[in-house]
């Protein structure tokens, strides 16, 4: 019988965009993604312009602030990652230098030999855990470069920098795949997406003995990402750049619609990297909201460094609370499940990693309700800042004028408690099918189940508690 | 085999039906409840850079609220969410609101003028008491989970 999502959608169902020739045609071509990428290249130069003449200016008035971190960071939680998966990877571009310099050109296809040292990436930092570090040391300065312009320019600037210097050092997208620290959480919630790069007929595949998505060929290169496309099983790892379409010589890859979720189900790579990411956004997202949509004061000049005191508390806090407190919690709902459960065979690390993927949907319901609560009131600022983007008194679209304008943040609550309550359904959803992959039997996975159901109840109070409480 | 897949999802569609009109019937009785005392309530707001002293008002739906609002520093705006009215008050110069509480919930104040880097996230919370939309929420969550836990008993884990 075919397992389906609320009784309502079969798990399995997929349906193929890339039937139609347009979009098959467009991913095929070598200009897409470049296209946008080279678009978005354009954007980022207007940032950074923006964010260096900005300097310390009020951040609700400069173009690289509010793009950054009211545009793009709530298409990223809105739209992108939780229907397209990682489609900002696909269009976004920090890695295009490191890329042009391994290729030696940037539209066609040069030879499967790449330039640049291409080391490999360290065997014991392939994994989450670098980006972990990474974005949960970003957010100790988000009381910088989320209101600072030239912290905003520092930040974006070190990226692609970075970016570029491991490309000259390390092979392929290293960066991309173990640095960047927005890949990270993309990489985690893009599980939950409602799009997936798929191989399609698997004899095919089975074949074809040059792997040609692997290794590359005139028209495509091997997978930047150093994947194995013809054996996809979730999107974890895929920056959906698009070259398996371009290098496929049977058409064999499908980009495909699907139900939101279904990779939470793949048992394959789960780890502690991955656990601890989704622990570290649960945290990361409960101190932005008290630091950002609190009405806290001293939380404020905490995260503003106003005192060094001050400013090491928020940070220690901080870190301990997503690091260690979250983690804690959870393990300790982990073991009670495994002691409801009475499966003594099935290890707690396996309970703890397996059940830490039911945080995934409910994380990503809370960063949406948190991005509602930014996009509604401060909004409004992005039309003048598009009208006049270096503050030097232009009004290119005639909106400089707009005054700041609160859209339906009447209803902010109740748009925030249904997100929760969305997200929560799913979380209970995979999370019950994840206690039937986790133990052996029905009634050990049913018992196990409650004390996990429980917590991710008890998260949900609080978190609800929290936005509206 | 087939007619039992049909059990199963109208099954689900009548737990959902039942947890949303549950849901909505509390959310009902919650509103049709008369006002407790309305009566005048008067605060004076100190608004100094990044928020308000207090920041928390509470007040009962019906209230009427008076707001006097004194800035310790530069211009500051206070604007209510869901009200859509606002002040604004100069050092020295204060500003006043005057408004019925007539809708429940928590409520965000915000600066309404750009007075500085953390200006976005200079807010307060008025919160109109009983406080129904987390009420809500937080009951559908219950009810959800409450009802999940209890479905065990009865149903395979899957599907």
């Amino acid at each position: 019988m075919a397992d389906k999502l609320f009784g309502l959608i079969d798990l399995n169902w997929r349906f193929e965009l890339t039937k139609f020739k347009l979009i098959r045609n467009l991913f095929k071509s070598r200009w897409f993604p470049l296209l946008a990428i080279i678009f978005n290249l354009f954007i980022f130069v207007i940032i950074l312009i923006a964010g260096l003449i900005g300097g310390f200016s009020a951040g609700n008035y400069n173009f690289g602030i509010m793009i950054v971190w009211i545009l793009w960071w709530v298409m990223l939680m809105f739209i992108l990652v939780p229907i397209f998966s990682r489609a900002w990877c696909l269009m976004c571009p920090f890695p295009v230098f490191s890329d042009w310099l391994q290729r030696g050109a940037l539209f066609v296809v040069t030879g499967l030999k790449l330039k640049g040292l291409g080391l490999k990436w360290p065997k014991a930092l392939k994994n989450m855990w670098v980006m972990n570090i990474l974005f949960l040391v970003t957010t100790f300065f988000s009381g910088f470069f989320t209101v600072r312009p030239l912290a905003t320019f520092i930040l974006l600037g070190g990226i692609i920098l970075l970016a570029f210097l491991i490309g000259l050092v390390f092979e392929k997208r290293s960066f991309c795949l173990y640095v960047c620290p927005v890949s990270g959480f993309q990489g985690l919630y893009s599980q939950f997406a409602m799009a997936e790069v798929r191989r399609k007929d698997p004899e095919i595949c089975k074949n074809h003995k040059v792997k040609t998505c692997y290794v590359g060929n005139e028209c495509g290169y091997g997978c930047p990402w150093m994947l194995t496309p013809f054996n996809f099983t979730k999107n974890t790892y895929c920056g959906m750049c698009l070259e398996c379409f371009k290098s496929c010589p049977h058409d064999n890859m499908a980009f495909n619609l699907r139900p939101p979720g279904v990779d939470l189900l793949v048992d394959e790579k789960r780890g502690l990297d991955e656990a601890w990411k989704a622990f570290i956004m649960l945290g990361i997202a409960m101190v932005f909201f008290l630091t950002m949509q609190g009405p806290w004061g001293f939380l404020k000049d905490w995260v503003r460094g106003t005192s060094l005191k001050g400013y090491l508390t928020f940070i220690s806090l901080h870190t301990a609370f997503s690091l260690l407190v979250v983690p804690a919690i959870f393990f300790f709902f982990s073991y009670l499940s495994k002691a409801f459960s009475g499966a003594k065979e099935v290890s707690l690390k396996k309970i703890f990693t397996n059940f830490s993927y039911t945080l995934v949907p409910l994380g990503l319901g809370v960063w949406i309700a948190f991005s509602v609560g930014i996009i509604l009131p401060n909004g409004s600022y992005i039309l003048h800042i598009i009208s006049d983007p270096f503050a030097w008194g232009w009004n290119l679209f005639g909106t400089r004028s707009v005054p700041w304008t609160p859209v339906f943040t009447g209803a902010l609550g109740h748009l925030q408690g249904a997100v929760l309550v969305v997200f929560y359904l799913f979380s209970l959803a995979y999370g019950a099918r994840l206690s039937r992959q986790t133990y052996p039997a029905e009634e050990q996975a049913k018992r196990g189940w409650i004390p996990i159901l429980i917590f991710l109840t008890l998260a949900t109070l609080a978190f609800l508690w929290l936005y509206i409480g | 085999m087939k007619s039992h897949k049909v059990t199963r999802s109208q099954g689900h569609m009548k737990s959902i039906r039942a947890i949303t009109l549950f849901s909505f019937i509390v959310y009902g009785l919650w509103l049709m409840t008369p006002p407790v005392e309305a009566a005048e309530r008067f605060f004076e707001i100190k608004a100094k850079k990044f928020s308000y002293t207090p920041n928390i008002i509470t007040v009962n739906r019906g209230d009427t609220v008076k707001i006097r609002l004194l800035s310790e520093d530069v211009h500051h705006g206070f604007f209510v969410d869901g009200y859509g009215i606002k002040t604004s008050a100069h050092p020295g110069m204060e500003g006043s609101l005057k408004f019925i509480a007539d809708k429940a919930g928590r409520y965000t104040v915000r600066c309404s003028v750009t007075c500085g880097e953390f200006h976005p996230y200079m807010v307060g919370y008025l919160v109109v008491g009983p406080n129904s939309r987390f009420w809500l929420y937080a009951a559908i969550v219950l009810v959800i989970g409450i009802g999940s836990i209890l479905t065990l008993r009865v149903k395979k884990i899957n599907g």
